[in-house]
C-alpha cells in the first residue's frame, strides 16, 4: 500500500473531529485547552500534506505551519495564565461552575 | 523591500514596546499618566499623517501580494486609530486604578497593530497573523481587572470560543490552500476549482469563523458574557475596534477572494443579517444591565452593516464604511459615560443611571445623543448611515431586508429611550460627579462629530466614497 495524500487528510480530519468533540463534552478547562491544541495540530498536518504531495509553486504551506505553531503557543500561554486566574477566583477549573453571568 | 507602506504598524508596535520600557525607567511613585499622553500624542500624529496617504492612482500591492495599501485600508486604519485614541482618553482614570498600567497601554497598542494589519491583509497568512495579534491581546485585556471575578470568567469564555473559531478558520484556510495552491486572495479568486467540494467546505469554515469574530447571531454566545465581564474601556474597544476590524477583513475576503461564489452566498448572508437585527434588538430589550444591553445592541448593529455588504455595490460598501465610522463615535460616547457611572456607582444597571441629568447634565446629554444615533433618529449621524445602508439594499432588490431593518430600528428606539427616560426623569440620591478633562475631550469629540456628520453627512461621505471606489475598482 502506498501512503498518499488521502491518508494524511483522513488523519487530520479525524484529529480535528476528536478535538471538536472534546471541546463539546469535556468540562475541565485543561482538557478543553488540550483539545484546542489537537484541532490546531490537525491543521498543520493538512498544510504539510498539501505542500508535500501537490505541485506547489513555493513552500508557503510550511511557512504557514511555522506561524500557526507560534500562534498556538501564544494562545496556550495566555490560556494557562487565565486558567490560573480562574482557579484563584473560583477555586475550580470546571467550566460548568463559571456561571456568574446570565441573560 | 519597501518598509514605508507599513509605517503605521511599525510605529504602533515600537510605541507599544517603548511604553513598557519607559514604565521601568519612571520612578515608582510617579503616576503613569505620562505614558497615556505619549501614546495619545503619537497616535494622533499618525492618524493625521494618514490623510496624506489617500491616493487616486491605482493602489500597489506589496511583499508579493501579501499586503494591499489602498484607500479602503487607510480609511480603516484611521478608524481604528480614532477608536484607540478615544479609548485611551476615557480610560486614563481607570488605568490609574489597576496594577499593570504600562502593560494595559501596550496591550491596547498591540491590538491596534493587529487591526491595522487586518485592514491591509491581501493574503490568508497576513490575515491570520493580524487576527491573532488582535485577538490574543484582547484575551489578555479582557482579564485585566485583577480583583473582579467576572473579568476572569469573561476572559476564559472568550479564549475558548475565540481559539475554537481560530482552529476552524485555519482548517478552512488549509482546505482552500489545497485547492488553490496559494494563500493569496487574488490566486483564490482566479482558482478554476473554486466550486470543488473541498473548496466549498473551506469557504464555509472561514466564513463561519468570521461570523464568530463579528458575533453574528447563531455564533454570538460569547459576546454578551465577555462584554459584561471585561473592564468597561476594554468592552468599548471590543465593541468598536474588534468588530470593525472583523467587518473590514470579512468584506475583503468576500469581495477579493470568494467573489465567484459571492452570488450564491449573498442571499444566505441576507438571512443572517435579518436574524441578527431581529435577535439582537429583541434580546437587548430584556436586559437590565446597560453594558449587556449595549452588547446585544452591537450585535444588532453588526446586522445593519451586513445589510450593506449584501447589497455588494458601491452604495452598499460606502454605507458600511460610513456606518462603521459613526458606530465607533456613538459607542465611544456611550461607553465613556458608562465608565464614569461605573466608577461612581459601582454598577451599570438601569437604576445606576437614575438622575444622571441632575448630577451631570453633560454626561446625560452625551449618552442621549449617542443612543439616539445608534437608534437612527434624524438629527444624528445614525440616521444618515442607516439611510445609506437601506437605500443600497433596496436598489439591489433586498426590499424585505430593508423593511426588516426599518421595523427593527423602530423597535430599538424603545430600549434606547428607556435609558434616556431613566436618566432624565427618575431622581435618586444625586452624587457629585466630576469629570476629568481627558474624558470631557473624548465625549465632546464623539458628540460633536455625531451631530455634525448627521447634519452634513457629505463631508464624511467624500472620504468613504474615495475608499469604496478603489475597493471595488
Amino acid at each position: 500500500m502506498i501512503i498518499g495524500i488521502t491518508h494524511f487528510l483522513i488523519i487530520s480530519a479525524a484529529l480535528f473531529c476528536i478535538g471538536l468533540y472534546g471541546i463539546l463534552i469535556k468540562r475541565n478547562l485543561f482538557s478543553i485547552l488540550m483539545c484546542i491544541e489537537l484541532m490546531l495540530n490537525a491543521v498543520n498536518i493538512n498544510l504539510a500534506a498539501f505542500n508535500y504531495f501537490l505541485p506547489m509553486p513555493d513552500l508557503s504551506g510550511q511557512v504557514m505551519i511555522l506561524f500557526s505553531v507560534a500562534v498556538a503557543a501564544a494562545e496556550v500561554a495566555v490560556g494557562l495564565a487565565l486558567i490560573f486566574r480562574v482557579y484563584r477566583d473560583f477555586r475550580t477549573v470546571n467550566i460548568d461552575k463559571l456561571n456568574s453571568m446570565k441573560g | 523591500m519597501n518598509l514605508y507602506v507599513i509605517y503605521p504598524e511599525i510605529t504602533v508596535s515600537i510605541l507599544a514596546l517603548l511604553l513598557t520600557v519607559f514604565d521601568l525607567l519612571l520612578p515608582s511613585r510617579e503616576t503613569r499618566r505620562s505614558l497615556g499622553y505619549t501614546a495619545l500624542l503619537v497616535l494622533s500624529v499618525l492618524a493625521a499623517s494618514l490623510f496624506w496617504q489617500y491616493h487616486i492612482t491605482a493602489s500597489p500591492y506589496f511583499y508579493q501580494n501579501m499586503f494591499y495599501y489602498d484607500n479602503y485600508a487607510i480609511f480603516f486604519k484611521q478608524l481604528f486609530l480614532l477608536a484607540v485614541i478615544l479609548t485611551i482618553l476615557f480610560s486614563l482614570r481607570y488605568t490609574e486604578s489597576i496594577k499593570y498600567k504600562s502593560e494595559f497601554y501596550s496591550m491596547l497598542l498591540f491590538a491596534l497593530a493587529g487591526m491595522m494589519i487586518l485592514a491591509s491583509a491581501n493574503d490568508f497568512l497576513t490575515m491570520f497573523i493580524g487576527l491573532e495579534l488582535m485577538t490574543i491581546s484582547f484575551y489578555a485585556l479582557t482579564g485585566f481587572s485583577m480583583n473582579d471575578k467576572k473579568s476572569s470568567e469573561a476572559a476564559i469564555k472568550y479564549l475558548i470560543i475565540g481559539s475554537l473559531s481560530t482552529a476552524v478558520m485555519l482548517y478552512g484556510i488549509s482546505l482552500i490552500y489545497g485547492t488553490a495552491h496559494s494563500f493569496s486572495f487574488s490566486a483564490i479568486n482566479g482558482n478554476p476549482d473554486i466550486f470543488s467540494l473541498l473548496s466549498i467546505a473551506g469557504m464555509m469554515m472561514i466564513i463561519s469563523a468570521m461570523f464568530f469574530k463579528m458575533s453574528v447571531i447563531p455564533f454570538h454566545m460569547w459576546s454578551p458574557d465577555t462584554y459584561e465581564g471585561a473592564p468597561t474601556p476594554v468592552t468599548a474597544l471590543l465593541a468598536m475596534g474588534s468588530k470593525a476590524a472583523a467587518i473590514s477583513v470579512f468584506m475583503r475576503i468576500l469581495f477579493a477572494a470568494f467573489w465567484p461564489a459571492a452570488d450564491y452566498f449573498l442571499p444566505i448572508l441576507s438571512v443572517f443579517a435579518a436574524v441578527c437585527m431581529i435577535g439582537g434588538n429583541i434580546a437587548a430589550m430584556r436586559q437590565k444591565n446597560i453594558k449587556r444591553m449595549l452588547a446585544y445592541s452591537s450585535i444588532a448593529q453588526a446586522g445593519y452593516m451586513l445589510v450593506g455588504i449584501c447589497a455588494a455595490s458601491l452604495q452598499g460598501i460606502k454605507g458600511v464604511l460610513f456606518y462603521a465610522f459613526l458606530y465607533i463615535l456613538a459607542n465611544a460616547g456611550a461607553f465613556a459615560v458608562l465608565t464614569v457611572v461605573e466608577f461612581y456607582k459601582k454598577g451599570t444597571n438601569y437604576d445606576d443611571f437614575a438622575g444622571l441629568s441632575q448630577s451631570s447634565p453633560l454626561l446625560a446629554m452625551v449618552m442621549a445623543v449617542s443612543l439616539l444615533s445608534m437608534a437612527g433618529i434624524p438629527p444624528t449621524a445614525g440616521f444618515a448611515g442607516k439611510l445609506y445602508l437601506f437605500m443600497a439594499a433596496v436598489e439591489h432588490g433586498y426590499l424585505w431586508l430593508a423593511f426588516v431593518g426599518f421595523i427593527m430600528s423602530m423597535l430599538s428606539v424603545y430600549y434606547y429611550l428607556k435609558v434616556v427616560r431613566v436618566m432624565y426623569s427618575d431622581i435618586l440620591d444625586p452624587v457629585n460627579i466630576n469629570i476629568s478633562s481627558s474624558l470631557r475631550t473624548a465625549i465632546l469629540i464623539s458628540m460633536t462629530a455625531t451631530v455634525l456628520f448627521g447634519i452634513w453627512p457629505q463631508y464624511l461621505s467624500v472620504l468613504t466614497n474615495l475608499a469604496a471606489v478603489t475597493f471595488l475598482k
